[in-house]
């Protein structure tokens, strides 16, 4: 039985004169402990599809079960969602803005707390939990809002484009922290991104989107010798060139 | 003038008056704030409060509010309630127009992060709608610093009994205008107080 199961999920925005389906007949499986990748072109529904994962709006039809169970069911807090942007809220610490979701369910207090903590010094932000948000540069922010998302012990990670906004070598750093952090919890993840590479680097199974619909249209695996290399060294194995020849043309089909 | 303020001051009636009128606008201004607040998290707790109160706002706030001086007066009497209700009821719809605005235009984006966090209503507006809104509200703050003391004057020629607005009123009357020019020193002088004191709290409360 798969960790977290999509089934036909279906979705369209109305708005007053306007119906626009966004996502059409969507059904995949992810395991525990996978981390998975959708990847397509601008506007494919993969920020539609991310936020229905994570309980944001419920879709039109179809449904996502979590180890077995509806998501609503889940209510304790099984999703951790990061976006692009880091929000972190300017008016708290780090250390508050880390420990945001746990006070929210009154569990900010005693071990909790010191386990937050620690997980602010494996992002490498030890010694920053007294600062604002702005003191910090974008990388070390984005490292600040994974800490926060991984406070509160979700079960599954989303990830939409958490790297776009970084200049390149830092995104390569966290790509490998990210990549690092969630193997050594455990944690399943779902990536959304326009970077070829960024997939093939940090995934196990890469979901090829096309629009209009919004729609699976190919699935990839990565071979073994690239998943377990770090997203770095993955960068530079012979494979990497070949497979991201492939996706790359299969990318270029869908845009003409 | 001097001369008449250290007379003034003498016999105390200057303190007199200018306590009653502080003592007002300042009531004045806090209720108005307050409740123009309350309001704006009032409908944006309720979409349907929000539609139905909507086409009043407009009109309420396009209305010179001093216009309702004396029917406050037939409603609350002839004295300190409905001089206060004057310094607050000239702020409310502005201010619950413009924080509610802020209140929608916050980025959404934090409201998501809430939601994932499984945030409920309550917990979204004291975590993200209030503190990011302060900048607005300090800034209405301001305004209504202003607003208070045009209602607490106006109020004060209506009720003519006591206050720095009826020594306007009565100087004017007895054609002493330095007794008119004194009282607006001193409501000047209050009133760049005022500001001040709200411009402290601004470097207070928003850091960035
Ligand atoms: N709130 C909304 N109301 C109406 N239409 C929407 C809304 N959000 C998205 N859409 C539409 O749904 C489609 C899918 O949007 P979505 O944001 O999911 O795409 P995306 O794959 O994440 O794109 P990008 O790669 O640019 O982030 C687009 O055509 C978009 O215009
Ligand atoms: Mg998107």
């Amino acid at each position: 039985m798969s960790f977290l199961k999509i089934q036909d999920i279906h979705h369209t925005y109305f708005s007053n004169q306007t119906a626009a389906t966004a996502l059409a007949d969507i059904s995949l499986d992810i395991e525990k402990g996978e981390f998975v990748s959708f990847l397509g072109p601008s506007g494919c529904g993969k920020t539609t599809l991310l936020s229905i994962i994570a309980g944001l709006f419920p879709p039109t039809s179809g449904k996502i079960l979590l180890e077995n169970k509806p998501l609503k069911a889940n209510s304790d807090l099984s999703i951790g969602y990061m976006l692009q942007q880091d929000y972190l809220f300017p008016w708290k610490t780090i250390e508050e803005n880390i420990l945001l979701g746990l006070k929210l369910i009154k569990k900010d207090e005693g071990l909790e707390r010191i386990k937050t903590l620690k997980l602010l010094s494996d992002v490498g932000l030890g010694d920053t939990g007294k600062l604002y948000p702005r003191e910090l540069s974008g990388g070390m922010r984005q490292r600040a809002a994974l800490a926060r998302t991984l406070a509160v012990d979700p079960k599954i990670l989303l990830l939409d484009e958490p790297f776009s906004a970084l200049d390149y070598q830092t995104k390569l750093k966290l790509e490998d922290l990210v990549f690092e952090t969630l193997k050594s919890f455990g944690k399943t993840a779902v990536l959304v991104t326009h970077d070829i590479g960024e997939a093939i680097a940090m995934s196990d199974r890469i979901f090829l989107f096309s629009a209009n619909p919004g729609s699976v249209y190919k699935t990839f695996k990565v071979p073994d010798e690239l998943r377990e290399l770090t997203p770095f060294h993955a960068r530079n194995h012979p494979q990497y060139p070949m497979l991201f020849q492939t996706i790359w043309k299969e990318l270029e089909s869908l845009e003409y | 003038m001097w001369h008449l303020f250290i007379q003034k001051l003498g016999d105390g009636t200057l303190l007199s008056h200018s306590g009653v009128t502080l003592f007002e606008t300042v009531l004045g201004f806090i209720i108005g704030t307050l409740l123009g607040t309350i309001l704006a998290s009032l409908l944006w707790w309720s979409p349907r409060l929000s539609k139905t109160l909507d086409p009043y706002l407009v009109i309420l706030n396009a209305m010179p509010k001093v216009a309702l001086g004396p029917i406050i007066i037939v409603a609350f009497g002839p004295g300190f309630p409905s001089i206060i209700s004057m310094g607050a009821i000239i702020s409310i719809i502005i201010t619950t127009i413009v924080v509610y605005t802020a209140f929608r235009e916050v980025d959404p984006n934090y409201l998501k992060v809430l939601q994932t966090f499984g945030a409920t209503k309550t917990q979204a507006f004291r975590e993200a709608i209030l503190p990011s809104s302060f900048p607005t509200i300090i800034s209405t703050l301001k305004v209504n610093v202003g607003l208070s003391w045009v209602g607490v004057i106006v109020g004060e020629f209506l009720v003519s009994a006591k206050g720095l607005g009826y020594l306007i009123i009565y100087g004017f009357q007895v054609f002493n205008f330095t007794l008119v020019m004194l009282a607006l020193m001193i409501i000047a002088v209050f009133a760049t107080i005022m500001y001040q004191l709200v411009e402290l709290l601004e470097r207070k409360l928003i850091k960035d």
